[in-house]
């Protein structure tokens, strides 16, 4: 008999995920695995992890791994990377991480061109500390510190990640996808290998923000939390390639 | 810069050309007066011998830039001064956690908040007791001179590696500033096996992760105990400190970092004044010699502390003295050196009183 699926040799066999029922996180998780064994890269790997929901991939992903403090993953990534030039070196890191906390981290780590990659799970919210409102929540969005909805006079606007890193003249490529269904998985899988890709041509930084529901903290059934994605977020934060040096090349 | 002939030297190039020579493959770095030199220097040198160098964003990333780097098992550092080393505090308790050889070196300017670029030694309390949350504790070496910034550079090196745990130079703007005749010889450590922990990708292995969270709470305690073993295996086996002349002193003058200089010229001063002084000078403050300062106490030498604080390592000696002889301190926050004419008066002035009551 014909085995069709199975656990990705880049994943812990023990493992116990950590993310709430519904939540992309895993799928996330697991391309990354899956693209790891595909692209032969696991014996040369070195993450460096981050601080929320994402904070235990330690115990998810058999490969190296680094805890970086709130918001210096890439900070962190560069590091490893400096000293390592030869390793596969990528950031997994939620967008308060990224692009609250952790923002000025990303952008430079972006303008350095430094060859790492860095993949954002942007769910609108902090979720770990339970639904408070992060860099990503869009306007009207009621998390528990804006119980009223976000709100322009007190909260200012959310940003849109890969467009800004794509203004970065280090980023070799950049992108938004999501995982609500099976060809954005598909695409999602595709933008990841690109953004690993240019790292191993030493082309400069690769980014990848993935939209992502939280059931849990949206107060939504796995499928509405989805059915959100589609109808509210992605009007805010479109999908799309922002920026491939390749694809120019070409 | 690697033989034993002796080179005119700015303190802060010393702490450069001696990273370079311990194996220093990565420096991070933020520029801040008085240490901005060390930067410099090095980023002609490090790319000349295809070493790592990044301008860093701002400390916060130059430290997490190091934890990165010190996690594979190569060397690393960076360097800044008082009020950025504040910034770093976080990192450096992400360090002692996550049990990674990071070196810093803090060249002290005056604080608090922004201060100024005058000399003072006001990080005594920031680098020895710390600002990160939790219980940690760095290795915190005083040179007090350039030729012991070299020196101290090496053995920060490799202390970090030996006991996989951070270590802090912590000089002073008037060592990163002065030129001195200096050393360099050969890092006289031996290379430390860092096979079992690094960081190198999962080959022939399972993946390793190096982090201080630990969900499970048995884990957390017991993860604690094991840095506290650690660290007294630290304080048995590296505490060092350099007395002169205390076996007949009746006062010690204690002093750390280039303080050191002048308490030893004014005991000379005070020895010919018919004044019995000696010097005690610690050059690991954390660990600290409190057992050799609590058997002098014993003997009931009275410690004066000279310090360019308001007296922060004032109270590790009242500590260690634990009221078994009186205490004093001389001090000035920050600024001209205190001199070895104020120092000598202030004894005096010290002894007068004392005499004058009986004491």
């Amino acid at each position: 008999m014909q085995q069709v699926f199975s656990i990705p040799n880049s994943m812990k066999k023990d493992f116990k995920y950590t993310f709430c029922p519904g939540c992309d996180h895993g799928i996330a998780v697991r391309l990354v695995a899956e693209l790891i064994d595909e692209m032969g890269l696991k014996e040369k790997t070195i993450c460096s992890t981050s601080i929320g929901c994402s904070v235990f991939l330690y115990d998810f992903l058999d490969v190296d791994c680094i805890e970086a403090p709130h918001g210096r993953a890439c900070a962190s990534a560069t590091g490893v990377k400096r000293a390592n030039p030869d390793k596969f070196v990528f950031t997994y890191q939620g967008d308060g991480d990224f692009a609250s906390i952790g923002l000025a981290e990303s952008m430079h780590t972006a303008l350095r061109g430094e060859k790492v990659a860095a993949i954002c799970i942007n769910n609108t919210t902090y979720g770990m500390t339970g639904g408070q409102m992060g860099p990503t929540t869009i306007m009207g969005q009621i998390t528990t510190t804006s119980p009223a909805g976000r709100n322009v006079d007190y909260n200012g606007y959310p940003i849109k990640i890969a467009e800004h890193i794509a203004l970065c003249d280090g980023t070799a490529f950049s992108a938004r996808v999501a995982l609500d269904t099976v060809p954005h998985i598909n695409e999602a899988k595709k933008a990841l290998k690109k953004a690993f890709q240019v790292q191993l041509d030493g082309l400069g930084f690769g980014f990848v923000e993935i939209l992502s529901s939280c059931p849990t903290n949206w107060h939504m059934s796995p499928e509405d939390a989805h059915k959100r994605v589609r109808e509210e977020m992605m009007p805010v934060f479109p999908l799309g390639v922002f920026k491939d040096i390749t694809a120019e090349v070409k | 810069m690697k033989n034993n002939e002796k080179v005119l030297i700015k303190g802060n190039y010393a702490i450069a050309q001696a990273a370079i020579n311990a194996g220093c493959q990565c420096y991070f770095g933020y520029p801040m007066t008085p240490q901005t030199e060390i930067g410099e220097y090095l980023s002609s040198k490090m790319p000349e011998l295809g070493r790592g160098f990044v301008c860093a964003e701002s400390e916060l990333a130059a430290i997490n830039m190091v934890i990165g780097a010190v996690s594979t098992g190569v060397k690393a550092m960076t360097t800044s001064s008082s009020c950025a080393v504040a910034l770093m505090q976080e990192a450096l308790s992400y360090a002692c956690g996550d049990e990674v050889p990071v070196v810093l070196v803090n060249v002290m300017r005056a604080g608090p908040g922004l201060g100024y670029i005058y000399p003072a030694q006001g990080d005594y309390n920031q680098s020895v007791y710390g600002g990160g949350n939790g219980d940690y504790k760095i290795i915190v070496l005083a040179p007090s001179t350039v030729q012991e910034c070299v020196n101290y550079t090496y053995r920060a090196f490799y202390l970090a590696q030996k006991y996989r745990n951070p270590v802090i130079l912590l000089a002073d703007g008037l060592l990163g500033q002065m030129m001195e005749p200096a050393s360099f010889g050969e890092n006289p450590y031996p290379e430390v096996d860092v096979s079992s922990w690094a960081l190198t990708g999962a080959k022939g292995r399972e993946g390793r992760a190096i982090y201080s969270c630990a969900p499970d709470e048995k884990k957390q305690i017991q993860h604690i105990y094991n840095l506290f073993r650690k660290f007294e295996v630290i304080a048995e086996n590296e505490t060092s400190y350099d007395e002169f002349e205390v076996e007949d002193a009746d006062i010690i003058l204690t002093a750390f970092g280039s303080m050191t200089r002048n308490i030893k010229a004014a005991m000379k001063v005070l020895r010919e004044k018919g004044i019995k002084a000696g010097c005690f000078r610690p050059i690991t403050l954390s660990p600290f010699p409190s057992k050799r300062i609590n058997e002098l106490a014993k003997q009931g030498k009275d410690f004066v502390v000279v310090e360019m604080n308001m007296g922060q390592m004032l109270k590790d000696v009242e500590y260690s003295v634990k009221g078994q002889s009186k205490v004093s301190l001389i001090n000035r926050p920050c600024g001209e050196w205190l001199s070895v004419e104020e120092i000598v008066s202030s004894v005096e002035k010290m002894v007068e009183v004392s005499y004058a009551a009986g004491i």
